[in-house]
């Protein structure tokens, strides 16, 4: 129970003595810090699997749960090849500095790009069947028998020829002294009963209580509360503040500025640091982006449409060519706005600095990017620092790749050294300090021949590199391979499915001074828009059925095809609409799987959209948790939809303009379509299932919406847009 | 100063009289279950009760309260978490992040109380938090859920 013991640290201790670990909804595993579990009360058996005395298990979990149900489908694998009595489950994280300090025993923490399960499930299944191979040689050992003549599950340990039976919580501690295998045969998929199942998820129930503890309602003795301002403009910076206008209001302890561009009160409570942050005079110099425009930038990236230098992402044959010489040409332009991730909890971290070390609470997609950040910030060597994920209020990518806050969080708190600072930011700074999903246009040119085949298709993309805004390293020849996903001739990451005898899709890279981020579904969503939208727009001008004209560019691409002949057929497709409604379609492979969607819409004759169903159909080769699966189609498209219906930020004198909820509306229950989620996993390979599905939302309401009024919308979002019928 | 009455419990609070209710219940009651999420009444993340409505308590000044009007907060919905509408929340495992998912709760529970065989459209009407994991249509079976598994005291 006491899951702080062997963390001999003030922070922690405190923390447990305030509150207790687990009310904190922090676990803080126990034999961790020791390395081994050598006569600990509750063994480790290896890295990923505790067991107690009283059998009750503990699985370690390396990912960060967001909501994606990441900590259920990770413990059903480690689960799976336990052999585990899966109601004795439970989960814990291991700490970055933990990780660090034992040579990486996890892995990779980092929690974006849906890979959770598809790059983890190797390394978790081989954990769990370690420490099953070895739960069940101790268990040999004490009987003296074969290990070949014991059996493993439901945690129970069996010898066949005698009968006798023990359980994993008596053989732990014994089995944790024993050499580990090397060699760890995993289970075939078609004979998983735990993995694979649609397990309730292991952390609901606290969720409906309260009880959940989230970055934001942490509270640490002695902490103070600290509200932030940074230059509104990008670039901007601090020029001068009167710290002594608000020294005086209830609360005030200290006016501290952060780096070079911000600014923050700490106060006795987050609500009196507010308070004080909005009377504080300050001055900022707004920087060399201060004329920047939505209008600006826009101008910016039609140039990028016509330039002549541009990254290749896939070419076959001589698209130009083809274009030239096609019988019936069509082009469009569609363009795709910056949005900002609006995870419900703002971003927020506690801070505790000394001369000697630095903790960080805080919830993060990437525990080791924190600790990294942290160690900088701090000016301490990571092996000083800690950090402790706390449960995420979403992330959907903004708490992954950077961590601009935890930085910010310790500069304050090295400014109280020895009180632990709790940063949280307002909505207003939430909104005004994104890294926001990109901008892009793109020009599509398609040429079809006499008989209305597609021989060629050109397609530019103009606009931000996410990478060159936050790996910029990883730019190789001006070239950033994200900005293809979906549109690569092929890979196991998202291939483009159809077959174009003569293609060339580029980008001409146009980094305005908006920083850029990782966005649920990142560059798929634009691209799954202008692909599956001007697909559209080419079926149409051949004369053809949408689904027939896919179809046939597909049939080299099975698994593209599947999931839009699953989409097709239960969203009834060929077979007349209800009265008044339309319907569109959309496929795309991204992050791993094969995805598609069809759309049921209707239009008012004064314009009002309905979205009323969507069919949506995902292969992701190996499906760990059929329920969590849904779960995460459903609010794929809630992210998509939103996206698409209002996702907007635009640019004045260099900054943002949307600062809350009113003026950044995002879908709510009313606008939300019936969802029908079809699964189905081909085997043979892992896919994401967090974004792929958020990606076909948009472009198969926009084919609907084509279908209901013959109106093309080709700008994001679609409130601008007029749908009355012309 | 503050008097309030919390969860059946009166408290006196040493705030500002402008401070928000949803601020003198996370930081002086330390009831951290009712949440931040934009601070101008249109997320719903902070939905609390005031005598039985559903209230916004981040645009709620504590001046506006006094010690009659009972404020219930998701820590009071019920002592054990057995409200219908939680225990539909956890059988139809509603949940994602979880972070609206108590403003989601208290606006049902809210409905539920007014009107306690809400129709498709009643729901889709008047639960109008924001939830950007996504949670609608789960939010939505698990009220109709609890509403029918309500009928004896319907």
């Amino acid at each position: 129970m006491n899951q702080i013991a062997s963390l001999n640290r003030r922070g922690f201790l405190q923390v447990s003595a305030a509150l207790g670990a687990f009310t904190l909804g922090i676990r803080v595993p126990e034999a961790v810090a020791q390395g081994a579990a050598q006569g600990a009360a509750s063994p480790e058996v290896n890295a990923w699997v505790v067991v107690k005395p009283d059998d009750s298990i503990i699985i370690r979990i390396a990912r960060s749960e967001m909501g994606q149900g990441t900590l259920t489908g990770l413990a059903q694998l480690v689960a799976e090849e336990l052999n585990a009595d899966w109601s004795k489950v439970s989960t814990e994280y291991p700490t970055p500095g933990q990780n660090l300090a034992r040579n990486r025993a996890w892995g990779n923490m980092s929690t974006g790009g849906s890979r959770g399960i598809r790059e983890s499930h190797d390394v978790v299944r081989k954990g769990g069947a370690a420490a099953r191979m070895m739960l069940v040689e101790a268990a040999a050992r004490g009987w003296g028998v074969p290990v070949s003549e014991c059996r493993a599950a439901n945690s129970t340990i069996t010898h066949q020829p005698s009968g006798r039976t023990t359980t994993y919580g008596k053989v732990a501690e014994a089995a944790a002294r024993l050499t580990p295998p090397t060699d760890m045969p995993l289970r075939d998929p078609k004979d998983w009963t735990i993995a694979g199942k649609p397990l309730p998820r292991l952390d609901t129930v606290d969720k409906t209580n309260g009880k959940q503890i989230y970055g934001a309602d942490l509270t640490l003795p002695g902490m103070l509360n600290a509200a932030i301002r940074d230059c509104p403009v990008f670039g901007g910076k601090v020029a001068s503040f009167d710290a002594a206008k608000v020294a005086g209001m209830p609360g005030v302890k200290k006016v501290v500025q952060v780096g070079e561009t911000a600014v923050a009160v700490i106060a006795d409570t987050w609500w009196r640091a507010k308070t004080a942050l909005d009377a504080l005079p300050i001055t900022w110099d707004n920087g060399p982006n201060a004329q920047v425009s939505s209008a600006s930038i826009a101008e910016v990236l039609k140039a990028g449409l016509e330039a002549p230098e541009a990254a290749i992402g896939n070419r076959a044959g001589d698209a130009r060519a083809a274009i030239a010489s096609a019988a019936k040409r069509v082009e469009a332009v569609y363009g795709y706005p910056f949005q900002n991730h609006a995870t419900m909890e703002p971003m927020n971290a506690t801070a505790l600095w000394t001369p000697e070390r630095c903790e960080v609470w805080t919830p993060t997609q990437n525990g080791e990017a924190a600790l990294a950040a942290a160690s900088e910030a701090a000016g301490l060597p990571p092996a000083k620092c800690e950090v402790y994920k706390i449960h995420l209020g979403g992330g959907f990518g903004r708490r992954g790749a950077v961590h601009d806050w935890v930085r910010q969080a310790v500069e304050i708190a090295k400014q109280m050294p020895g009180t632990p600072v709790k940063l949280l930011w307002s909505r207003e700074e939430d909104m005004l300090h994104g890294r926001y999903h990109p901008i892009t246009q793109c020009k599509l040119t398609g040429a079809l021949d006499a008989a209305g085949n597609l021989t060629g298709l050109a397609m530019r993309i103009s606009g931000q590199s996410i990478v060159a805004g936050i790996f910029p390293q990883n730019i190789r020849d001006g070239r950033d391979p994200v900005v293809f996903q979906g549109l690569s001739p092929g890979g196991e990451e998202g291939a483009f499915g159809y077959a174009i005898p003569n293609i060339l899709i580029d980008h001409a890279m146009r980094n305005p001074h908006v920083p850029p981020g990782f966005w649920r579904g990142v560059n798929l969503n634009q691209n799954a828009v202008y692909v599956e939208c001007f697909m559209d727009e080419l079926a149409h001008a051949a004369g053809r059925d949408p689904l027939e004209f896919r179809r046939a560019l597909l049939k080299n691409s099975p698994k593209h095809l599947a999931v839009l002949n699953a989409v097709a057929e239960r969203g009834g497709w060929g077979q007349p609409a209800p009265e008044g409604r339309a319907r569109g379609l959309a496929q795309i492979m991204g992050f791993g799987s094969y995805v598609a969607a069809c759309a049921e819409v209707s239009v008012s004759p004064a314009g009002e959209l309905t979205i009323h169903k969507i069919t949506a159909a995902t292969d992701p080769g190996h499906a760990v948790n059929p329920q969590q699966i849904a779960a995460q189609v459903e609010g794929s498209f809630v992210y998509g939809l939103s996206a698409a219906l209002h996702g907007e930020c635009t640019v004045a004198e260099g900054r943002i303009e949307q600062e809350n909820f009113d003026t950044y509306p995002v879908m709510r229950m009313a606008e939300m379509p019936a969802v029908e989620a079809i699964l189905m996993p081909s085997g043979g390979f892992w896919g994401g299932v967090g974004e792929p599905t958020i990606a076909v939302a948009a472009p198969a309401v926009l084919n609907a919406i084509f279908a209901a009024t013959g109106k093309r919308v080709r700008q994001l979002p679609l409130k601008h847009a007029d749908l009355r019928r012309a | 100063m503050a008097r309030l009455n919390i969860n059946g419990r009166v408290v006196d609070i040493a705030v500002e009289d402008d401070t928000p209710l949803l601020w003198a219940i996370r930081e002086q009651v330390g009831l951290t279950g009712t949440k931040y999420g934009c601070g101008v009444a249109q997320c719903g993340a902070c939905t609390v009760h005031v005598d039985g409505v559903a209230t916004r308590s981040c645009s709620t000044p504590v001046s506006a309260l006094d010690e009659n009007q009972k404020i219930v907060t998701i820590e009071g919905l019920s002592p054990d978490g057995s409200h219908p509408l939680q225990r539909a929340w956890v059988a139809l495992d509603v949940p994602q992040c979880g972070y609206c998912q108590s403003g989601m709760i208290m606006a049902a529970a809210a409905l539920l109380a007014a009107n306690p065989k809400p129709s498709d459209a009643d729901i889709r009407g008047e639960i109008t938090n924001i939830c950007r994991c996504g949670t609608y249509n789960r939010v939505q079976a698990a009220i109709k859920q609890a509403a029918g598994g309500n009928q004896a005291n319907g």
